[in-house]
């Protein structure tokens, strides 16, 4: 034991050559250190070294206070404070003294000063504003560890606010000599990037120049900012693609120096790196996708399975090949690759092997069936990770024929899953299946899951049950499946169910007992009622009881019931159980009442009430956003000196007189949700709470499609019919089996049969229509059809069901299509326009108004057929105005998708192009346009030549849409699905989105300058910065602003010397309001507006339009 | 993205934390403690990779951990991280191979007395979350670059009182070795040197 502290102590000055005192001071530090860890080695419990910890604390804040001690005590008394802090002890009291050592100590002591500041303190901590002028000075030194030092804290934490500050002189650190200091610097300038992006803008050239810097090490550098900046806009950097093949071509050829070999493989992170940055150019982009293919065959063929890193490129060059638009040789070769990470005894790399089958089988399933015997073994292993992992493959491949034993597994795992986040993802999963697939399994789920899952699967569990889908006969038999299933669970041990689930069941006997025909409303409500006596129901569960009562109670035994309840709870601790019990007791007694139902939105019986108060002087309503405005109009100063003080009260008068009580409790806010019953129960039943209401129909997107497998009702075991068995003896024997079947390889053999049934030759159509990363619960009858589709159609010879990957990809912004790769080449049509068009959606906007319908006829190419003059087609209202250029937005054989936008006053009109290039025609078409930021309204749809929700072959629908902004960003997105089918083929669906530059809905705002004082005042959001300013000799403001007003459509106000006013609206009225200032050669704008976010990503696009100009 | 590195030992005791993320205290403790538990149970023939750790935060981060002699070496990071890079990163020729060169022969005591080392090292290597140098050669460098520089500052000492220490300093060049450790006997069980 002691030699080992010996060597430690005694090689002590030779390893920390550092050490260049090995004085007292470093001897004591050792032993008063060595103290404190032998102490707290010696102690037995938590308490103890609490209490050590605390003494040890209250000496080094004595010492660390007193003004004697120096610089090199400090220093180890900082270390000693870093050790506390990382045993989870607060210091800090020491915080300012670790400021003050990296400040003020020599080198030595500078650092542990910075390592202590950058391990105690974080970004939003207010005494870093104290370290910006010591990392300005060592920012400047000379001495190259200082330099080191302030970049690695800057990169590690530093106030956002005082990026401006510092950053010239890190950017000057991209020209310096040393290229340690260099690369440092890039790393920095990503961290800025990262946390505030719109302050480093001007300085992507200089990005540039870092990634074609002679030292490899400061270009393996600025590649982290590249994969952030493609990861965001591959779009803008697809120019790159050939620089980036050609470095990792050299990096594969051996090129770089020796140093950069590890274990005899060239830099191997700088490929992996550069395949993740190759993948997510190539993504959905032929001709990019073509530049790689032969590096990337080079380094396939280059690493040999020799190392771990060999095999962590290969992952990188796997994915990247299933990523970008495929070619059939290098799939074959990644096919390959999969199976040696898959069958490695190395678990790790099957850990990968696995995760990379996860990943691929979305194209291509066959790949999985291939390693079927594996993929059962996993399944079995004792590592719960890789267990996991194997589930989430399963998981993908999910259909129709496998559901059962899929979900059975998933159960089992759950059994003996401890851990929270596995049970919650699994359960996730478990219920998407199940609710694909049969219904009896989510009750299995509604019970493991218990009260774990998130709350969002019962709702739409319940949104799904409610809504129902086409046919009223399924909604029916399924409904009817839910209460009986239900009612024998509540008779057998409702004790044991979960809370979750009982608020299910009681929701779902409350709205549909009534459609079995032998369950009397009575004995439901007897069921139900003893739910309330169960003494582990919460009190939110005891609500929903309630509710589901007030719908059943009708007749003699209901009634009985009802008022005993009522007994019990109407003296209930909880007001909301209080609450409902009334209005049940109410309900029940007055059967007129009951029958009634219907919502008064308006309020209208309590304008009685209201203009009782009115009359006895009570101040009229005012909803609140009035209420805030005229707060704001209070606070501002008055400009008009005799007008705005006087009116004050005879508006508010006026709006007295001038809304009837009506008028103003329509007005009032309240929840339209209080129904007729607020009649009767007067006062003290006013609001109800709307549960109800949350499953309204309204807000559900997805388009009812007939969901067939609802029907069947699943068989729990295993065991599979004979036709089954039979189509999964075919698959078997399709597949290399291993010849020797003992009895447990029979076991397996049999259940690999059953895990992979429908994956072999029908493998063609989608299995899953999984087409989402994120799993989007009970959002999936279009998904839901298109897995019925392949379970049931076996015949994957109609023309929408073998489309070849590369539409698919074109047109599917997420990264996964739900298809199946099958090798064939890629369409040349839909590539070659979106190659033609690149980022044409980002096109300027000035170039609206000179646009002309010629232009585009240039752009587009001529010889394709389907280029019939697209913009005839605009709706008529919109054809006498400009448009902007017409933007494809994704295709696949027989649909073409284009839109353009065209800027009205109020508003921006987004009209969406459908062109049928296929021979047939498509029906029961469906166009859903979205968008987080944006508030859409449909316009109209306009179909030539053909009748709605139908576009004949080579003919053209145009969709209308009026949109405004809800939340301003800098590009708003729109993201929309069309679903079509074509006769006698199967459904399709095809994904697009559309970037609108947030510019596009700027509107010049006209005003007086005194209004624009008044309104500047009453604005809250505000921001402030430096632009550049556009240098011509006279006069540099004006010509600045009327490039912006140009550009950006805003309305110079007033110049006055070196000020000017500016101001611009976003449709529609969200004004923002800018003033600038010539200063320093610089402009400073300030911009302020009542919207969030508005002065920002305005302050984006002024930026860029100055760059640009 | 890194966003943190742990060391700890068998015991579960820290002995060196690094966040590249600002968490609170408690959670950064808590952290700690969850990943512990987390990679203390798996056996030793498991994968190196962890996925779900619920504060950490969600499905695309995970852990990848060594586990070496006494000590557990882990790093916490997001999906733009590849696996095997990573955990090649801890491994021979990287992390702890560095420390080993450093330290000859590292051991957890060395990680316990020279924390602040431990930070340089680690700061050579891991800069704001990203992986700056992966050479282990150049990493060494650098550290022993600024060792000497430092060393040859702190001779010519430009501040007056600095110049003091120094020369006081000077005095006193073979101090270490003639330590006398015989009271110091710490107790931690089982320390093998590990690589």
């Amino acid at each position: 034991m002691s030699d080992v502290v010996e060597k430690t102590l005694t090689a002590l000055p030779s390893l920390l050559s550092l050490d260049s005192q090995p004085g007292s001071a470093k001897l004591s530090s050792t032993s008063k250190l060595g103290n404190l860890i032998r102490g707290i080695t010696e102690l037995t419990s938590k308490h103890e070294e609490e209490k050590l910890i605390q003494r040890e604390l209250t000496s080094i804040k004595d010492q660390v206070s007193s003004p004697n001690t120096s610089m090199r005590q400090m220093k180890e008394l900082m270390v000693r404070a870093i050790y506390c802090e990382m045993l989870g002890y607060e210091a800090s009291f020491s915080y300012i003294h670790a400021i003050k050592l990296a400040q003020q100590g020599s080198v030595l002591d500078k650092r542990v000063g910075y390592l202590a500041v950058s391990l105690f303190l974080n970004e939003s901590h207010e005494l870093l504003l104290l370290l910006v002028n010591t990392v300005l000075k060592d920012l400047q030194s000379t001495n190259l560890i200082e330099v080191c030092m302030a970049l690695t804290v800057v990169s590690q934490m530093f106030p956002k606010d005082m990026i401006p500050a510092i950053l010239p002189l890190v950017e000057d650190k991209l020209n310096h000599p040393k290229e340690i200091i260099r690369r440092k610097a890039v790393l920095a300038l990503y961290k800025f990037y990262l946390i505030a992006p719109n302050q480093v803008q001007h300085i992507h050239n200089k990005f540039r120049k870092a990634l074609c810097d002679k030292d490899p090490g400061v270009m393996t550098a600025s590649l982290h900012i590249y994969l952030q900046l493609i990861k965001e806009n591959s779009e803008g950097y697809k120019d790159l693609t050939a620089s980036f093949v050609t470095i990792l071509k050299q990096v594969v050829g051996g090129k770089l120096p020796m140093d950069f070999n590890y274990h005899s493989v060239p830099a191997p992170w700088l490929q992996i790196q550069l395949l993740r940055i190759l993948s997510l150019l190539g993504k959905n982009d032929q001709s990019t996708s073509e530049i790689m293919y032969e590096v990337l065959d080079e380094s396939l063929r280059r690493a040999e399975m020799n190392h771990n890193i060999t095999y962590a490129i290969l992952y990188e060059c796997v994915k990247c090949i299933y990523t970008i638009q495929p070619k059939s040789e290098l799939l074959e070769k990644a096919a390959k690759c999969i199976g040696n990470f898959v069958l490695s005894p190395k678990i790790n790399l099957k850990y990968l092997g696995l995760k990379a089958l996860t990943y691929v089988v979305q194209q291509d399933p066959k790949l999985a069936l291939q390693h079927q015997m594996t993929i059962i073994e996993c399944l079995d292993h004792p590592d719960l990770i890789i267990k996991r992992e194997t589930l989430e493959l399963l998981f993908r491949i999910t259909n129709g024929q496998n559901v059962t034993v899929i979900v059975e597994k998933m159960l089992d795992f759950l059994r003996i899953s401890k851990d929270d986040y596995t049970t919650i993802d699994l359960v996730g999963k478990v219920a998407e299946l199940a609710e694909k697939y049969p219904f009896e399994t989510m009750n299995t789920v509604f019970s493991l899951g218990g009260d774990m899952m998130q709350p969002d699967i019962p709702n739409s569990f319940l949104k799904l049950l409610s809504e129902g889908f086409d046919s009223d006969e399924e909604d029916r038999k399924l409904r009817l499946f839910a209460v009986d299933s239900y009612v024998s669970l509540l008779q057998s041990e409702p004790n044991k169910l979960p809370q979750r689930f009982l608020q299910v069941i009681s929701w779902v006997l409350g709205e549909y007992s009534h459609l079995s025909a032998e369950l009397e409303p009575a004995t439901v409500m007897t069921l139900l009622s003893k739910l309330l006596d169960l003494k582990h129901t919460s009190s939110e569960t005891k609500s929903w009881v309630l509710m589901a009562m007030t719908k059943l109670c009708e007749g003699g035994v209901a009634i009985s019931v009802a008022q005993d309840i009522y007994e019990t709870h109407s003296s209930s601790m909880d007001t909301v159980l209080r609450q409902r019990a009334q209005e049940l007791q109410h309900l029940s007694q007055d059967s007129e009442l009951y029958l009634m139902g219907g919502v008064d939105s308006s309020l209208s019986f309590l304008d009685g009430f209201v203009s009782e108060a009115l009359a006895a002087g009570a101040a009229p309503y005012k909803p609140p956003h009035q209420r805030q405005e005229e707060l704001a109009q209070a606070k501002a100063l008055s400009l008009e000196p005799y007008s705005l003080s006087l009116p004050i009260s005879m508006s508010s008068c006026s709006i007295a007189d001038r809304q009837s009580p009506t008028l103003m409790s329509m007005s009032s806010g309240l929840s339209g949700d209080s129904t007729d019953l607020s009649h009767k129960g007067g006062s003290t039943t006013l609001k109800l709470d709307g549960v109800k209401r949350v499953w309204g129909r309204e807000g559900y997107l997805a388009q009812r499609e007939p969901v067939e497998e609802t029907a069947q009702v699943e068989v729990p075991s295993p065991l599979r019919s004979p036709s089954q068995q039979a189509e999964a003896d075919s698959t078997q024997s399709q597949t290399p089996t291993p010849t020797v079947t003992p009895e447990l390889e029979q076991d397996k053999q049999q259940l690999a049969s059953s895990l992979f049934v429908g994956l072999g030759s029908q493998s063609s159509v989608c299995l899953m229509g999984k087409s989402d990363p994120t799993p989007q619960r009970f959002r999936r009858k279009a998904q839901g059809r298109a897995s019925s589709s392949g379970a049931s159609e076996k015949t994957p010879t109609s023309l929408g069901s073998t489309p070849s990957p590369v539409d698919n990809l074109l047109c599917n912004s997420l990264l996964d299509s739900n298809l199946v790769s099958e090798p064939t080449n890629q369409t040349p049509q839909a590539s070659q326009s979106l190659d033609t068009t690149n980022g044409n959606c980002h096109e300027e906007l000035t170039d609206v108004k000179e646009n002309n319908p010629s232009l585009i006829h240039n752009n587009e190419e001529p010889d394709k057929p389907k280029d019939l003059c697209l913009s005839s087609h605009l709706p008529t209202e919109l054809s006498g105005l400009s448009h902007s250029e017409i933007t494809p937005l994704c295709s696949n054989q027989s649909v073409n998708l284009s839109a353009c936008h065209v800027q009205k006053e109020d508003s921006l009109q987004l009209v969406i192009f459908i062109f049928n290039s296929s021979d047939s025609a498509l029906q029961q078409m469906q166009l859903q346009v979205d968008s987080g930021e944006l508030k859409v309204n449909y316009c109209l749809s306009l179909i030539t030549d053909s009748p709605v929700e139908e576009v004949r072959s080579h003919s053209v629908a145009v969709c209308h849409y009026s949109v405004t902004v809800k939340r301003p960003s800098v590009h708003v997105e729109v993201l929309g699905m069309l679903s079509y089918q074509l006769p006698g083929g199967t459904p399709q669906t095809i994904q697009f989105s559309h970037k609108l530059p947030l510019t596009t809905f700027i509107r010049p705002l006209t005003l007086s300058t005194e209004e624009y004082g008044s309104m500047w005042l009453a604005f809250s959001q505000d921001t402030k910065q430096n632009l550049t300013l556009i240098n011509d000799d006279q006069d540099p403001l004006t010509t600045t602003l009327n490039v912006l007003k140009k550009k950006l459509q805003l309305h110079v106000v007033e110049i006055i010397g070196v000020e000017g006013i500016v101001a611009c609206q976003l449709v529609q009225d969200q004004p923002c309001l800018m003033h600038c200032r010539v200063h320093a050669g610089t402009l400073a704008v300030w911009l302020r507006s009542p919207v969030p976010d508005l002065p920002d990503c305005l302050l984006y696009h002024c930026q860029r339009a100055l760059q640009e100009h | 993205m890194i966003k943190a590195i742990l060391i700890f030992n068998n015991h579960g005791k820290p002995r060196l934390s690094k966040f590249y993320e600002h968490y609170t205290e408690d959670t950064e403790q808590q952290i700690i403690r969850e990943t512990f538990h987390l990679v203390s149970k798996r056996d030793e023939n498991v994968c190196n990779f962890l996925e779900g750790g619920m504060l950490i935060g969600g499905s695309d981060y995970k852990l990848i951990y060594r586990h070496y002699a006494t000590l557990y070496f882990v790093f916490c990071v997001d999906s733009s991280e590849s696996e095997l890079g990573i955990l090649d990163l801890i491994q021979v020729k990287v992390f702890v191979e560095t420390l080993d060169k450093c330290f000859e022969n590292v051991c957890e005591l060395d990680l316990i007395f020279h924390v602040d080392k431990v930070h340089n090292i680690l700061a050579e290597m891991v800069m704001g979350g990203m992986v700056l140098e992966t050479n282990m050669n150049e990493i060494i460098t650098q550290v022993d670059a600024q060792n000497k520089m430092e060393k040859s500052e702190a001779g010519i000492a430009g501040a007056p009182a600095r110049a003091v220490s120094a020369v006081k300093n000077m005095n006193l060049p073979e101090m270490p070795r003639n330590i006398n450790i015989g009271d110091i006997s710490i107790k931690v069980p089982n320390l093998p040197s590990f690589k």
